[in-house]
């Protein structure tokens, strides 16, 4: 009857106060969430955000970067006698970043392999210089990493994850408004996003394809100089590159200052290459600077002249195959050695790139080979097809003489009174 | 059935059955019997002929052919000495091609023959000793490790045996 | 002819086949308007033959296992010789077959066949078409593609559906929860040995019945037989007037050998000759192999002979009141299925109301049937 005394209660009393002991301990902690997380914007920052953020998860807080007393549960937490920082400039953002992250002993304790000449890269760059010059609208460290909530590069939900980098960098980069004073294109992610790069990546699941960090740079990023995009595209298209070298394009482009690669494919919207770029149609690339009469003109009629010729050789072949395969002939065989006719036409669309034509005429000569052969081994796929049928009619006049037999038995036998 | 007796003249009557008054081909009748003889023949003939139509295809089919069928998981690729140290050839294993590789320290590999990135065809470089994708420079260990270029994966490898003159490629067999 | 007549004589000599061969020569078939018919049964009969002989020829060549099975089919297709014909005889003589076995069963129904005496007749050849369809969906199985894996885990996960039995059941079929390797071993041993087992066992005791019974006639003309051999041997003369009067045809018969033989023989290289044709001017197609972790491709459809019940499944609303809607609809095939094999014993026959009830609901069937069938296909 005494509830003071049944140990059912003083259980809950020992509980009740640890609880409020642990609450107030860390309640005490992280007095600077308690209150920031029930506040509106721009102030608001929700326990979530803190707890995901990596440098909470590597033992930092609030005070780390912005001072302040945690402990204090009232206005002085936010004193300045405390070390108070309050809320950092854009200017003094990255010096604030780079305080650590450019430590070198710093870092080591928490992420050895982390690079530490962010803030190095970061002075080099348009936004870096431009921040120097007093421009606080140009991207600092929290306007790609976030301030609140900072995940890890692999972290998918992070905006600087290879799949976020150029939604990241569009949302200045792709605003007209914002980007007025710059006087500098903002189709750039229309175009991209329409781009060979961005299909690789969102649709094959490719995640080494380039976003805009791969060619621009990240910290350091500005755009690469017109001698040196054929450089930042031969990181990947190595043999592409090569070829042009040995070209004559190479020194002329140089000459018109030209940058190389881009001039044909687009910066941006790099689309699939089609043939029809090559040669004097309207989508023809050879035509802005070649006209008729000149060599590279007759250069680029022969080349496109050429691949239309083994892209017919193997349309031909498939349709041959095609109906062979329809009217059930099994041409697996055949189909696999097909492909090495495709191969050789994607080689050749390579080697194109090298404008000389003995080099280009190896891969086709190849590819019309094995077109040729393929459309030699579908014709006789339909010729014993042709036979077949041809044994079947001969197997059907046998049994129309035995059925007519069989009747013609039949009707004598019953004539003859089943004699 | 019973002839019922009409009063016609008896159909032994030889000269009854000479006289053309009755139907060509009724029994005893002269064209009778050529008639059951033709008859006879093209049912022989009919017979015998689409007998003949069904057995030889079947006999035909009973012999095995040149080329032995062991199914998707082994296939022969090559006969010892089709391959001098340190080169490559394509063969086909089901209906995708495989890659099978001598290198320069004699050892046979089998890998999957198609690129990773765009699926061409792969092949053996001996200057490199690495397999190599012309479309776009992609080069993999002789192991299908993707070492550098697009190729997002490696090749899948096989297992190589050596039965007598023949080299056999297995696919890697797991529990 | 000569020929045949002395290798018969040489054998009755040792064997007395006049004895054996009695029965036979005495059999005799009905002649009559309807009479066509009675071939459906010996084209059903042949067609098995015909499976039998190339089921056996492909066996020679043909391995299961997922590894092989595909691919030993393709091989017998391209590297055998005349591999694709026999391949393609037994891919189409299996519809043909099951398209026969249907057109019998109605023809039988129609022609009220199924009667007293007839019953067990009735129901083993019922049971004959059952293990039909089995054989067909069993072989579907074996090339392993992918069009056939997926119609194999659909056809089965619904007999999954059934209520108490079903699992187990679903189970055993697959050998195991999935469709797999293990179904494919599974399908391949029912396929060439136990459902051909029990086939022959069942065609024996149909064939055994009809030659013991003979060929049944058409009620309506049973029965005028029946009277006008009463008449005839009670009032001679009442009887030739009746005939003369009412022109009503004597039951004519023709002797089963070698008359109505020889015309089977005739029908019998005709579906051959129609087979041979099918097979070259449309052979059966290889397909793509089965791939277990590929999605199920769009509009899977099960053969032609299960479409009519998959459609109507697919019809019957998810929920019918309590009732889930494909237990329902699995549930009356059941019950429809258990009244069909059980038809003679309903006491459903003779003239009047009950009769045409069976005729109703044959027609009602048949015509439902074809409908689904052609909706089935018509539908996305």
């Amino acid at each position: 009857m005494d509830i003071w005394r049944s140990d059912r209660t003083g259980l809950l009393l020992v509980l009740g106060w640890l609880l409020s002991a642990g609450a107030w301990t860390a309640a005490a902690q992280n007095s600077c969430v308690d209150c920031h997380s029930v506040l509106d914007p721009p102030l608001k920052v929700s326990a979530e955000q803190h707890a995901v953020d990596i440098h909470t998860q590597k033992g930092l807080t609030c005070v780390s970067c912005h001072g302040g007393d945690p402990e204090a549960m009232d206005e002085s937490s936010m004193s300045k006698a405390k070390g108070f920082r309050g809320k950092i400039t854009r200017k003094d953002i990255p010096n604030l970043c780079g305080s650590c992250h450019s430590d070198t002993a710093y870092m080591r304790q928490h992420n050895p392999s982390l690079r530490t000449d962010q803030l190095s890269q970061y002075r080099t760059s348009i936004h870096g210089k431009r921040l120097a010059m007093g421009d606080t609208k140009v991207a600092v460290c929290v306007d790609c990493h976030g301030v609140h909530g900072i995940r890890a590069a692999s972290d998918t939900l992070s905006s600087i994850h290879p799949l976020k980098i150029a939604n990241t960098c569009s949302r200045c980069h792709a605003d007209a408004a914002y980007m007025k004073q710059y006087k500098i294109p903002t189709d750039q992610f229309a175009g991209y996003s329409a781009s060979v790069h961005h299909e690789a990546m969102t649709v094959r699941g490719d995640l080494s394809a380039p976003t805009c960090s791969s060619c621009h740079g990240n910290h350091g990023a500005a755009p690469p100089g017109i001698s040196a995009v054929e450089a930042v595209c031969s990181t990947c298209h190595v043999v592409q590159a090569g070829l042009f070298d040995k070209s004559p394009h190479k020194k002329a482009f140089a000459e018109s200052a030209l940058p190389g690669c881009i001039t044909c494919h687009s910066n941006h919207r790099v689309l699939r290459p089609n043939d029809s770029w090559v040669g004097r149609g309207d989508e023809s690339t050879c035509v802005s600077c070649h006209v008729e009469g000149d060599k590279g003109f007759s250069v680029a009629m022969e080349l496109r002249k050429r691949l239309a010729a083994l892209e017919l050789a193997i349309t031909n072949s498939d349709a041959t195959l095609k109906a062979a395969e329809q009217s059930g002939m099994e041409v697996s065989e055949v189909k696999l050695e097909q492909d090495q006719a495709r191969d050789a036409l994607t080689k050749a669309r390579v080697t194109l790139h090298s404008v000389q034509l003995g080099l280009v005429d190896e891969d086709i000569n190849a590819g019309m080979k094995v077109a040729a052969k393929t459309q030699v081994a579908s014709t006789a796929a339909l010729k014993e097809r042709d036979f077949r049928r041809f044994g079947l009619g001969l197997s059907l006049i046998a049994i129309l003489a035995m059925v007519i037999g069989l009747r013609l038995t039949i009707t004598m036998i019953e004539k003859n009174g089943n004699r | 059935m019973e002839n019922k007796d009409c009063g016609c003249p008896r159909r032994e009557n030889p000269d009854f059955l000479d006289s053309g008054l009755l139907p060509a081909g009724s029994p005893g009748t002269p064209f009778a019997s050529t008639r059951r003889r033709l008859i006879e023949i093209l049912l022989g003939s009919g017979f015998l002929a689409s007998i003949a139509s069904f057995l030889y295809p079947v006999a035909r089919y009973l012999v095995p052919p040149a080329v032995s069928d062991l199914g998707s998981d082994e296939v022969i690729a090559a006969k010892v000495g089709d391959l001098k140290p340190n080169s490559g050839k394509i063969f086909k294993f089901g209906s995708r091609p495989g890659l099978l590789l001598l290198n320069a320290e004699g050892e046979y590999k089998a890998l999957a023959g198609t690129c990773t990135h765009l699926s061409c065809t792969v092949q053996y470089r001996g200057d490199l000793q690495q397999v190599w994708c012309a479309c776009h420079n992609g080069i993999y260990g002789q192991d299908g490790r993707n070492i550098s270029g697009p190729p997002p994966r490696p090749l899948e490898s096989f297992q190589v045996v050596v039965r007598g003159q023949e080299i056999v490629v297995r696919r890697t067999m797991r529990a | 002819m000569k020929l045949i007549r002395s290798i018969y004589e040489w054998l009755d000599e040792r064997l007395d086949l006049g004895e054996l061969s009695a029965p036979l020569r005495h059999k005799t078939v009905p002649v009559h308007y309807h009479s066509v018919w009675y071939y459906l049964g010996g084209i059903t009969l042949f067609l098995f033959g015909v499976q039998v002989v190339t089921g056996i020829l492909l066996l020679l060549y043909y391995r299961p296992g997922v590894n092989e099975a595909f691919e030993s089919v393709q091989y017998i297709v391209t590297r055998v010789q005349f591999g694709w014909l026999i391949r393609s005889i037994h891919s189409w003589a299996a519809n043909l077959m099951v398209f026969t076995a249907f057109i019998h069963m109605f023809s039988v129904l129609f022609l009220r066949a199924y009667r007293r005496p007839r019953e067990m007749t009735w129901v083993s050849g019922m049971l004959l078409l059952f293990l039909t369809m089995g054989f067909g969906f069993s072989g579907y199985l074996l090339p392993w593609n992918e069009l056939a894996y997926f119609a194999t885990q659909v056809g089965t996960d619904i007999v999954g559906q059934v209520p108490v039995i079903g699992h187990p059941l679903m189970v055993f079929l697959r050998g195991g929860e999935d469709v797999s390797g293990a179904t494919l071993s599974r399908f391949f041993g029912f396929h060439v040995a136990v459902l051909p087992g029990i086939t022959v066992a069942l065609l024996a005791i149909h064939l055994f019945l009809i030659q013991r019974q003979g060929i049944s006639v058409p009620p309506g003309m049973e029965a005028a037989a029946n009277a006008l051999a009463y008449l005839r041997k009670h009032d001679p003369a009442a009887a030739e007037l009746w005939l003369q009067r009412a022109g009503f045809p004597e039951q004519r018969s023709m002797k089963f050998f070698p008359n109505f033989f020889l015309r089977e023989l005739m029908a019998w290289y005709v579906a051959l000759g129609v087979l041979g044709a099918l097979a070259a001017l449309f052979p059966w197609e290889l397909g793509t192999k089965a791939d277990p972790f590929a999605p199920a491709p769009a509009g899977i459809k099960p053969e032609w002979y299960f479409m009519f019940m998959f459609q109507t499944l697919k019809l019957i609303p998810a929920k019918v009141g309590p009732i889930d809607g494909e237990l329902l609809g699995i549930g009356l095939f059941g019950v429809a299925g258990g009244i069909w094999l059980l038809l003679p014993f309903l006491n459903l026959q003779g003239k009047g109301r009950r009769s045409q009830l069976v005729m109703g609901l044959g027609i009602f069937a048949l015509t439902y049937m074809i409908a689904m069938t052609i909706y089935g296909y018509l539908a996305k």
